[in-house]
């Protein structure tokens, strides 16, 4: 076990990806010397040359068009979107091309390009550095999604995702980017050189996990918010309510199993994410706990998440986005239901 | 340096030199014949209050009173000499950085730290100045830009008073797709547009070597509008270039491409540390071609400045400063629920409810603390 951050864990699963295989490569902006504006490719270009860590002309559609036709060379492109509002250049090339190329040609071509987003809120950053559009990707049939929550998923994920036959976005929590943990750097290896190779490390991260145990109520979170999550369950503690935390990891595919299955146990779920809740990530989790939990439920399913303005000013952040209160509102709701 | 890339200084237009001795050119001495003193020391005095403002900011983010600040230190010739080359009827599209020409549009410089404090997304009325909001979005703007100039052209067909665009985007700019697209809209529908580039030599670390092997004004050339490249730290070439391109546009021959060659003195924003990517020598060789320095050179050497007037500057500079700090730091939050405020021009009743529930969930703070 090593102690990282978030960071650094990607960093290390990134660097261990590339050591594994040579056609696996970076491309972005400020990913070379600078190393990201995060620092997430730190020391990489220095170890791996221009070749293997790539920094590209200021565009995110070349960057992403560019991976398409890379990959279909042979390499694995692993980019980086250097904040959530500025994919959208690239949003043509992901969901016109990327999405659907192995779908068009019959499963003839594969494309192996993971995604990294810096995405969601809580660093007081200007317009465009704090938006959560998963929701727009999710509704992608083609792409899978994936966002860690801790530096021990962020270890793991990442090499599942580069692993993938499949195009992976593969959403980071900034504002978690900092925050350390233990990390077992054995585990994923020993996975992905197995009999079951990509395909064992692409369902492993599609399987959300019970970050906490609990009777009353079930917190659905992801990404940003598991953390959240994890202390609205410890406040609620002190008050006698008994709260569950799924961290989903994955949102596409959405691991209904485990939502519906924790549903059934409290009867009462609440789904937390930074995103609008309007036709979002958690409008899906309640109808899938609708269509399969209905009988269990003792409350509607209830979703705390962004409004639905665009993303305010900083200032305004710590109430645009789903805070403790708020969650623990929504948590009384339920119970007094 | 590669003699045709794009830091070469082939055919650069320059009428001061790096120490300001006075130059000659053709074609653009005679667009500013017209300049003398007063307008002269004006365009010094612009640079020398947005430059001490442009610091004083930096220094209100260190204290955490800015959560970010971008500075626009050594482009305050390429910003205020194409600035004051506008009129009225004009109108700009600036990128984030182009706080010296926001000055001559009349925004308050004050104001436009509101942004990077966090209360707002735009600081000013766009109508009310001929300046468009910052877009952050790199290039996303160049297509506004040329669009509001396809309009201006409906405009002047009714015999309206005639004006014309500047759109400012950088280096890394020149990469984007929108860019390259606006490149064309403006020239197939002959914009009255002048696209001014700032190669300031960086997209946060990337050299513009990374963008383009060759000069940036090269771009214009593809789609067939006139280009020119300018020493952009000679804030009289910049004045003079522009004053032409605008004519250029406003009299119906269509866009131009000015390529203003300078140098981000500061960092991309105060996230951002350079000392990972440049070298200590280069940014030494830039220090010695400051902007400022080359027209009090110039100034000086005609006896045009004068103590009384630097006093005067100075003591505006103070004051400005001075404002800056007093007025950043008595901006308190705004009320919770001006966050819903115009998202939409009508009633959304989504929107509505959400709104209505916030206020009624932020009372029951109240109602509790009342019981209890």
């Amino acid at each position: 076990m090593t102690t990282l951050t978030m960071a650094g864990a990607i960093n290390a699963g990134l660097r261990a990806a590339m050591e594994r295989d040579s056609t696996v490569t970076l491309m972005g902006e400020d990913i070379g010397k600078l190393g990201g504006v995060f620092r997430v490719t730190d020391g990489l270009h220095a170890d791996f040359g221009d070749d293997r860590v790539m920094d590209t002309p200021l565009a995110e559609s070349g960057i992403v068009g560019t991976a398409i036709g890379m990959a279909m060379g042979g390499y694995r492109p692993v980019l980086e979107i250097q904040f959530d509002g500025f994919i959208f250049p690239a949003y043509n090339q992901i969901t016109t091309q990327l999405a659907k190329m192995h779908y068009r040609s019959r499963g003839a071509i594969t494309l192996p390009v993971v995604i990294r987003v810096p995405y969601a809120g809580g660093i007081g950053a200007i317009e465009h550095h704090s938006e959560s559009p998963e929701a727009l990707f999710a509704h992608t049939p083609g792409l899978r999604i994936v966002t860690p929550a801790s530096p021990q998923d962020a270890y793991e994920m990442i090499q599942q995702s580069i692993a993938s036959p499949d195009p992976v976005l593969f959403f980071e929590p900034k504002a978690r980017y900092w925050d350390k943990g233990e990390v077992d750097v054995d585990r994923v290896v020993t996975q992905l050189s197995g009999a079951g190779g990509a395909a064992a490390g692409t369902a492993e991260m599609g399987r959300a996990r019970i970050a906490r145990q609990g009777r009353d109520v079930t917190l659905v979170a992801y990404g940003p918010t598991a953390k959240l999550a994890l202390q609205a369950a410890e406040l609620a503690s002190a008050d006698g309510t008994d709260i569950e935390v799924v961290d989903l990891r994955s949102i596409s595919p959405l691991d209904s199993e485990a939502v519906v299955r924790s549903a059934k146990k409290t009867g009462r779920v609440v789904v937390v994410h930074e995103a609008s809740t309007a036709f979002g990530v958690g409008a899906e989790i309640s109808a899938r706990v609708m269509e399969q939990a209905f009988f269990h439920l003792h409350a509607p399913v209830l979703r705390v998440g962004g409004f639905a303005t665009p993303y305010p000013g900083a200032t305004f952040e710590h109430e645009f986005l789903p805070n403790i209160d708020r969650v623990l509102d929504a948590v009384d709701r339920v119970m007094k239901h | 340096m590669d003699p045709t890339g794009p830091l070469s200084t082939d055919g650069l237009v320059q009428l001061l030199d790096h120490e300001g001795r006075a130059l000659t050119d053709d074609v653009y001495s005679p667009y500013v014949a017209n300049l003398d003193a007063d307008e002269l020391r004006a365009m010094w005095r612009d640079m020398t209050l947005v430059r001490a403002w442009d610091l004083e900011a930096t220094s209100l983010q260190r204290q955490g009173e800015l959560g970010l600040w971008v500075q626009s230190l050594g482009q305050e010739a390429a910003q205020i000499g194409s600035g004051r080359a506008l009129r009225t009827s004009d109108f700009v599209f600036p990128s984030y950085r182009e706080h010296g020409v926001a000055h001559v549009r009349g925004v308050d410089l004050v104001e436009i730290l509101r942004i990077f404090r966090g209360l707002q997304h735009g600081a000013w009325t766009p109508q009310d100045h001929g300046f468009h909001m910052y877009t952050l979005v790199i290039g996303a703007h160049s297509l506004h830009a040329t669009g509001y100039a396809m309009a201006m052209k409906r405009d002047a067909a009714q015999e309206q008073e005639p004006g014309a665009v500047v759109a400012y985007f950088g280096d890394g700019a020149t990469s984007q797709g929108d860019v390259n697209e606006s490149l064309v809209f403006a020239s197939v529908y002959n914009a009255p547009i002048v696209f001014f580039c700032q190669n300031n030599q960086y997209a946060i670390s990337e050299s513009v070597t990374r963008q383009t092997k060759v000069p940036l004004a090269d771009r214009g050339k593809g789609v067939g509008m006139p280009t020119v490249r300018v020493d952009g730290n000679d804030v009289i070439a910049c004045r003079a270039v522009t004053e032409w391109a605008l004519e250029h546009a406003r009299s119906g021959k269509g866009p131009v491409f000015i390529e203003a060659l300078t140098y981000r003195v500061g960092a991309h924003t105060t996230s951002d540390d350079p000392t990972r990517y440049r070298a200590r020598e280069e940014e030494q060789y830039w220090a010695e071609r400051d902007p400022i320095s080359r027209l009090e050179a110039y100034l000086e050497s005609r006896g045009e400045l004068g103590d009384e007037f630097r006093a005067q500057v100075a003591r505006e500079a103070a004051e400005l400063g001075e404002r800056t700090r007093t007025t950043v730091k008595s901006w308190t939050r705004p009320e919770l629920l001006e966050m819903f405020n115009d998202v939409y021009a009508l009633p959304h009743a989504g929107l509505d409810a959400e709104r209505a529930w916030f206020d009624r969930y932020q009372r029951s703070f109240d109602t509790q603390e009342a019981a209890q």
